[in-house]
């Protein structure tokens, strides 16, 4: 029996799209007259179907959250640890859905698809999106699915933002909202590292003002670089030493020689900068980055977090990760405490880590122990 | 459960708002969510515990009490309580100041230094007492600021805070009757009901 079949796996699975044809108003004030959504499902719909989580994916995620593509595929899907039969969201209980959002780069309706008023792709004239555009058009995937209520919206990062804006657009479409790495809102120097990773892309002569896919290029150097700064920011001092140190990848810096000296740091972050741009959307990235940016969970509620969370119905969990500078546990204590004061019930776990941001998306014991502990609930409560 | 855990019980109106200060694996909480309807939410800074309790599909929230409980809003709860906990955080003083300020009432249980074993261990072989009750040596205990019974009225008299009622509980039923006539030398554990000067 093949790896991708195995017990603990969902396996092979096909990503489906949706056509939704129905214009989405969006929050700029323009809308989009049609739009597909590509998704994945793992698991089964029950008969009353009130065992649906949503999977809300963050910056540069996308659908394909488990399992594989196909025999050949080398890696699973971006949370196969925490996805499948027996894991922490667990597909024998669940039915999970797991779509890329608009604006993405994946299948989904985004900048580099075309444009069916000009027959050219999208480019820079892609409306910008907010957060709450991506939580409107994962209701009505929700709609199509036939899922009237989700048993639990699950997001690191950005996509705790969805899940904490379903949790306030759609209350009674939520029971339980999990929310990982995240925060109400960015800090002035979380936009501006995204700032920076912006203007390395447009900085590409290459880039054409975001044009650049109908001259048949891609402004690769600066999505690279535009990479390379976030990958800094998602990983801790401690991860970054233990990983690399200052071990040396070529060269040498004994007294006498004038090698040409390459970090092992250095190499690595051009590797992830240029497998990054080979694979994503400049365009795509500065509207993911600027709809962070534009993230304010209390915004209409008078800047006051707990107005906003009396607006939910739904229970929460929390989670951080001590080395996490990006989305400290300082900004998951302050959603906390505003679940707190709005008396909703909230829990909430402080994993330890090393691993900066990035804790998020990897197989720590705890953090799995404590979604598992969660979801255990949910079923009960669903 | 717990001796002191079913005398707090009563004390608790159904359906009340309940913050379980250390709350353990949540067994409590889950107890008084079962047999009291109340809304709980425990602290706790135990992994294991942590994780326990949140199976239970409790609220649990992972906070020291030593660096203190300002995110809790003014009398926000129904009831606080903190069992078998006052001695092993760092200011026992100002925890019960922020329980009376969170809370309209609390409960506070603690194991009584004051009874006469401890007194004898302490008088007859000077060394610091160490039952199956408190197990551990003086240098590796979590409870660091053991008290007595009059040790924590006086304090309580100090800070103005209101004792709403108390209970003693000795080893056994004879001894809980000694109890409650002379708590400071039979009680083992003291459990006060407290609040905010009205």
């Amino acid at each position: 029996m093949s790896l991708h079949n195995s017990s603990h796996s969902v396996g092979l699975v096909t990503p489906q799209v949706a056509l939704f044809d129905e214009p989405l108003a969006l929050a700029c004030g323009r809308s989009l007259a049609s739009y597909e959504l590509v998704y994945e499902t793992y698991g089964e719909l029950n008969d009353d179907r009130s065992n649906a989580v949503l999977i809300c994916h963050a910056l540069s995620g996308h659908h394909h959250a488990a399992g594989y593509h196909s025999e050949q595929d080398k890696r699973p899907g971006w949370w196969n640890e925490c996805i499948g039969p027996g894991k922490a969201i667990d597909t024998n209980r669940f039915y999970v859905v797991s779509l890329n959002n608009l604006g993405g780069c994946h299948g989904s309706t985004g900048p580099s698809t075309i444009n069916p008023q000009t027959g050219k792709p999208w480019g820079p004239l892609f409306p910008p999106l907010r957060v709450r555009d991506w939580v409107n058009s994962q209701a009505r995937l929700a709609d199509l699915l036939g899922i009237e209520c989700w048993a639990a919206i699950v997001g690191g990062s950005l996509g705790g933002m969805q899940a904490m804006r379903w949790a306030l657009e759609y209350p009674q479409r939520v029971k339980h909202c999990l929310v990982i790495a995240s925060a109400q809102k960015l800090s002035a120097q979380n936009i501006a590292f995204n700032e920076i990773a912006r203007q390395a892309i447009v900085s590409d002569s290459k880039f054409a003002e975001g044009y650049y896919l109908d001259n048949n290029e891609i402004p690769d150097k600066g999505l690279a670089l535009a990479r390379m700064v976030g990958h800094i920011t998602y990983l801790s001092d401690d991860a970054m030493a233990s990983k690399f140190g200052r071990d040396l990848r070529s060269g040498t810096l004994e007294v006498g020689t004038d090698d040409s000296v390459e970090f092992q740091v250095e190499s690595y972050l051009r590797y992830q900068g240029s497998r990054f741009s080979d694979s994503f959307d400049a365009n795509t990235y500065i509207l993911m980055t600027r709809a962070l940016d534009y993230f304010d969970l209390a915004r209409e509620y008078n800047h006051d977090p707990v107005a906003a969370f009396r607006e939910a119905t739904c229970s929460f969990l929390v989670v951080s990760f001590s080395s996490d500078w990006r989305f400290s546990p300082q900004r998951s204590q302050e959603l906390v405490d505003a679940l707190i004061a709005a008396d909703r019930p909230v829990s909430y776990a402080e994993i330890e880590s090393n691993d900066g941001h990035d804790a998020f998306l990897l197989p720590i014991p705890r953090y799995l122990e404590v979604i598992s502990a969660y979801m255990t609930r949910v079923e009960e409560k669903r | 459960m717990r001796p002191d855990l079913s005398h707090i019980e009563r004390w608790i109106t159904p359906g009340s708002r309940v913050l379980d200060l250390a709350c353990g694996n949540g067994e409590f909480l889950q107890f008084l969510q079962d047999e009291r309807q109340v809304r709980g939410m425990g602290l706790e800074i135990d992994q294991n515990n942590i994780t326990a309790g949140i199976a239970r599909g409790l609220s649990i929230v992972e906070q020291d009490l030593d660096q203190g409980l300002s995110n809790f809003p003014n009398q926000s709860f129904d009831m606080v309580v903190m069992a078998h906990a006052l001695q092993a955080v760092h200011f026992p003083d100002r925890i019960l100041d922020e329980m009376v300020r969170i809370g309209r009432e609390c409960v506070v249980t603690f194991p009584n230094f004051g009874h006469w074993r401890c007194r004898l261990h302490l008088g007859t072989r000077g060394r610091m007492p160490v039952s199956s009750f408190m197990p551990h040596g003086w240098y590796n205990t979590p409870n660091i600021h053991f008290c007595t019974v009059r040790d924590f009225e006086i304090l309580c008299r100090e800070k103005g805070i209101r004792i709403v009622a108390r209970d003693m509980v000795g080893d056994s039923q004879r001894s809980s009757l000694m109890a409650t006539s002379w708590p400071n030398l039979f009680a083992m554990t003291a459990i006060y009901r407290i609040a905010a000067k009205q």
